[in-house]
């Protein structure tokens, strides 16, 4: 495949960036869209100029380094997966590929296409966790857990962290995000004791760290490439409206 | 360099844990506070580590090089957690969690650090399970298990198919809440670049900023190094792009052993390269060995057609596959270890039977969607089965997954005693990026296990016993400290020594140079000769690396070129010891198989009087060869035996 790619480059997290244009050839279909990448960078290194930065590791989305806004959709034009999984068979011969980083507020670019989510991380040092040390856990066939609300927690549990929610977001809202964990823990009865006051500290550090509110449009929601729903945030709401009334 | 010295207690092997607990010296709180510690990874083992002793009250530093601890590579692991709780009644136990490593690893692994291993295993569950990790369970709300390769029993614990995200985001949760406790200090994007050795003792790191490029020092009275495996030498592997060995290297040319480089295992179950474009390759969860059966065709005719897509694998009736695990293994069938399904299926494609690029193997849903339902089927594995399709663009409920063998994991890496301690006092290494606990081999479902033991429940007792006679030592001031701006300096030239290259060869045109000469030459069948032209050619590469390579860009800002030549030009070295030291084993064991090693049946063939050995390797400095030592294995309470799974 014959591509042109419009890819934004950025100095540093100050510099006024741009779009760049370049033309690139022979992809193979059954290449992902990182490997694509990887050849242009071959190609810019060649040409004697700086390849493109971008976020990834682990390349099996799972890690959730990866974080391209790919014509317009984060993590590209297919459903329920990250860009490294995305691969080029989902376009064809001699498209035109516009490729961004994510842009919100809590996540400034910082060089081309990577931007930083330490915010996400805040976020759960703010309360994400149940406070148990290390020796201190009781049998853990002690206090069986009803195999569906396991599930229900294990579906909040998949979020990667990628951010795409909050990048896809109008308002740049990190609820999705805040939620899939308070739900996950909320849902164990290991995590009952905290929920409270967990729910109330992880939304004020997302408010706080300039994430905007939730208006419910789902979008979050589609664009999750974990199928993280929607119904996590209903959860988290009441928590939230459990943590305003008790305290 | 002396005698290695194991520190194993005397003892009987159950009592030799308890004994060490009885006996080690401690630190007392206050003085906790005055005592720093570097970890060096955010994986299972480090981010367990780091949590742990900053809930001790020890003052941790922790190092990653992504944007967040969860990045780690841990979180990639899918299958599960192996544990000897034997909730499935069905003969579990510590010695058998014991035993079935010991012989996984084909007897050479430390009898003592692997029972200690099986023994935490229980520990860790119940830790995890406290922490919110939502392991899958039965109806009745119990834990459930399933079985994995090597074992009879069921005993791996699992969080659908993404058991390593989960086990990592507990360890993150525990670190989390250190952080913001004050108790552990987080450097995201910083790569190690050298170790500060002060008096004979690991006194600290110099590391790089890989947004600003600024070059800075650490100081600790100890340092941890969970910085995982070096698996990546081969260019294509199931590792993160960023996985690299470069910090057990540096450590390596300081001083510290590097034991056994040529244990690298390789996992059967993989998607199989599409083309040279290839960048990483992405493991199908061994889990999946429940329920796949694999086969080729028996006819090397139908394998011709269906290579050439004149003959679909659905359409071979039964009686016309070859299901050559079943076959030549009856009592573990499709659940074999790692190392003997991946050489089963090098046999298999060797002689003609591949199917796909002629490397691959297929691994069929078809009796078990009988048996079970899709509905089941997809309930266990439906994520991999999601991602394999994404990949490669069939559906592997109808037709049969392609695999073939990758680099998976290495189980050599930095040699440590019993308390986790390199030969460097002060330096210690926990988890993937140390060599103890999987000998030869490592069963499926340990490396999580070993991970989290090493990290919550081995290292913050043992650090305390080098740690109780340094409280006496003042924190040093690194800008002051004639070792610390010393090693600075010497990151700074280095850096500028790889910038000045200046050739025509992007990294990776080199890195993918060496993953070819690896998988050749050190891959799944090894011979002296091959081993012999493996090591001129990495030779040779190393050469047109200081000389070819090209680094564009500049080092006060990002630069991920800058960041994989500094990695690569360790692969390379690290390569040439693997090579030296899978030439030096003259017998197969476990993932290093030697073609002129093998029983008439073509099984590996141990050499157990002459290589009961762990080979450590001592660096002698630049272009010198670096000195073996032996670290004598002692089996005093299994029998060594021939590994036998039919």
């Amino acid at each position: 495949m014959d591509l042109t790619l419009k890819v934004w480059r950025q100095e540093n997290s100050k510099a006024k960036g741009n779009f760049e244009s370049y033309q690139i050839k022979n992809i193979s279909p059954d290449s992902s869209f990182l490997e694509m990448i990887d050849a242009l960078s071959e190609q810019l290194i060649n040409e004697g100029k700086e390849p493109v930065a971008f976020d990834h590791d682990c390349r099996e989305g799972i890690c959730g380094m990866c974080s391209l806004f790919i014509n317009g959709r984060a993590h590209g034009p297919d459903e329920e997966i990250t860009t490294c999984q995305l691969h080029m068979r989902k376009f064809k011969d001699g498209d035109t590929i516009v490729i961004e980083p994510w842009r919100a507020a809590g996540f400034p670019v910082i060089k081309d296409l990577m931007v930083e989510r330490d915010a996400f991380d805040k976020i759960l040092q703010a309360g994400g966790f149940i406070s148990v040390n290390t020796g201190s856990a009781q049998e853990a066939n002690a206090i069986p857990i009803p195999q569906h609300k396991a599930e229900e927690s294990m579906d909040g549990a998949s979020c990667i962290g990628c951010g795409a929610c909050v990048a896809t977001c109008k308002n740049s809202s990190a609820m999705l995000f805040v939620a899939s964990k308070v739900s996950q823990l909320a849902l164990l009865p290991q995590g009952k004791p905290e929920a409270v006051r967990r729910a109330k500290a992880m939304v004020a550090k997302m408010d706080e760290l300039g994430f905007g509110h939730c208006t419910n449009t789902g979008a979050c929601e589609v664009e999750c490439p974990k199928g993280v729903s929607l119904d996590h945030i209903a959860r988290l709401n009441r928590e939230f409206l459990a943590a305003n009334l008790k305290f | 360099m002396s005698q290695l010295n194991s520190k194993v207690p005397s003892g009987p092997l159950a009592e030799k844990w308890e004994k060490y607990k009885a006996n080690q010296n401690l630190v007392n709180p206050a003085n906790k506070r005055k005592l720093d510690i570097i970890v060096v990874g955010t994986g299972l083992g480090g981010a367990a580590a780091a949590a742990s002793m900053g809930e001790l009250g020890f003052k941790v530093k922790n190092f990653c090089y992504s944007d967040s601890p969860r990045r780690a590579h841990s979180i990639a692991a899918q299958g599960g957690i192996n544990a000897a709780k034997n909730y499935q009644n069905d003969g579990d136990s510590v010695y058998r969690l014991f035993y079935d490593t010991i012989k996984g690893g084909d007897y050479r692994a430390r009898e003592a650090n692997v029972y200690r291993l099986a023994e935490v295993s229980n520990d860790i569950i119940d830790q995890c399970v406290a922490q919110g990790v939502p392991f899958a369970r039965d109806y009745g709300g119990y834990l459930d298990n399933r079985s994995f390769g090597g074992a009879l029993v069921s005993r791996t614990f699992y969080a659908r198919g993404q058991t390593g995200q989960q086990l990592l985001l507990g360890a993150y949760g525990v670190l989390n809440r250190q952080i913001a406790a004050g108790n552990v200090e987080l450097y995201t994007r910083t790569e190690m670049m050298d170790l500060v050795v002060v008096d004979g003792r690991a006194r600290g790191i110099v590391v790089r900023n890989m947004i600003s490029g600024e070059i800075s020092t650490h100081f600790a009275h100890a340092v941890v190094l969970a910085t995982g495996g070096y698996g990546n030498v081969f260019f294509l592997s199931t590792m993160a792009m960023g996985s690299n060995g470069s910090a057990a290297w540096q450590v390596y040319k300081k001083g510290a052993l590097f034991a056994n480089p040529a244990f690298v295992q390789i996992h059967p179950t993989c998607i199989p390269v599409h083309g040279e474009a290839q960048s990483k390759l992405t493991l199908m969860s061994e889990s999946l060995r429940n329920d796949g059966r694999i086969w080729v065709p028996k006819e090397l005719e139908d394998a011709e057609k269906i290579r050439k897509g004149e003959l679909q694998p659905t359409d071979l009736p039964a009686e016309k596959r070859d299901y050559y695990l079943e076959r030549r293994y009856p009592a573990f069938g499709n659940l074999v270890p790692r190392d003997v399904a991946s050489r089963a299926a090098k046999e298999r494609c060797d002689a003609g039977f591949g199917i796909g690029t002629g490397h691959a193997v297929y691994l069929d849903f078809k009796d078990a969607i009988e048996r079970l339902g899709k509905d089941l089927i997809e309930a266990r594995y439906g994520n991999l089965f999601q991602m394999y399709e994404k990949i490669v663009d069939t559906d592997p409920y109808t037709t049969p997954m392609m695999i073939y063998p990758a680099i998976h994991y290495t189980m050599g890496g930095l040699w440590v005693d019993y308390e986790l301690q390199t030969t460097i006092p002060g330096l210690f290494s926990i988890g993937e990026a140390n060599f103890s606990d999987h000998g030869a081999n490592r069963l499926g479902a340990s490396a999580l296990m070993q991970g989290l033991a090493d990290g919550y429940f081995v290292l913050p007792f043992t650090i305390n016993n080098y740690l109780a006679d340094q409280i006496g030592v003042a924190r040093m001031n690194p800008e002051e400290t004639p070792e610390f701006i010393e090693a600075r300096e010497k990151t700074l030239a280095y850096i500028d020594k790889l910038m000045k290259i200046q050739g025509d060869r992007s990294v990776d045109s080199i890195h993918k140079e060496l993953g070819k000469i690896m998988w050749e030459h050190v891959g799944m069948g090894r011979t002296k000769e091959g081993l012999e032209k493996g090591i001129v050619k990495i030779q040779a590469l190393r050469e047109e690396f200081w000389k070819n390579l090209r680094i564009p860009g500049k080092t006060d800002t990002i630069n991920p070129e800058l960041e994989k030549a500094n990695r690569l030009a360790d692969f390379i070295d690290i390569g040439e010891l693997m090579a030296m030291d899978a030439l030096q084993r003259n017998e197969s064991c476990g993932g290093h198989f030697r073609e002129e090693y093998k029983t008439p049946e073509g099984e590996a063939l141990r050499d157990d009087k002459n290589f009961k050995f762990v080979g450590a390797w001592e660096y002698m400095g630049e272009k010198k060869t670096p000195k073996l030592h032996k670290e004598a294995l002692q089996f005093e309470f299994v029998e060594v035996k021939t590994r036998d799974y039919k």
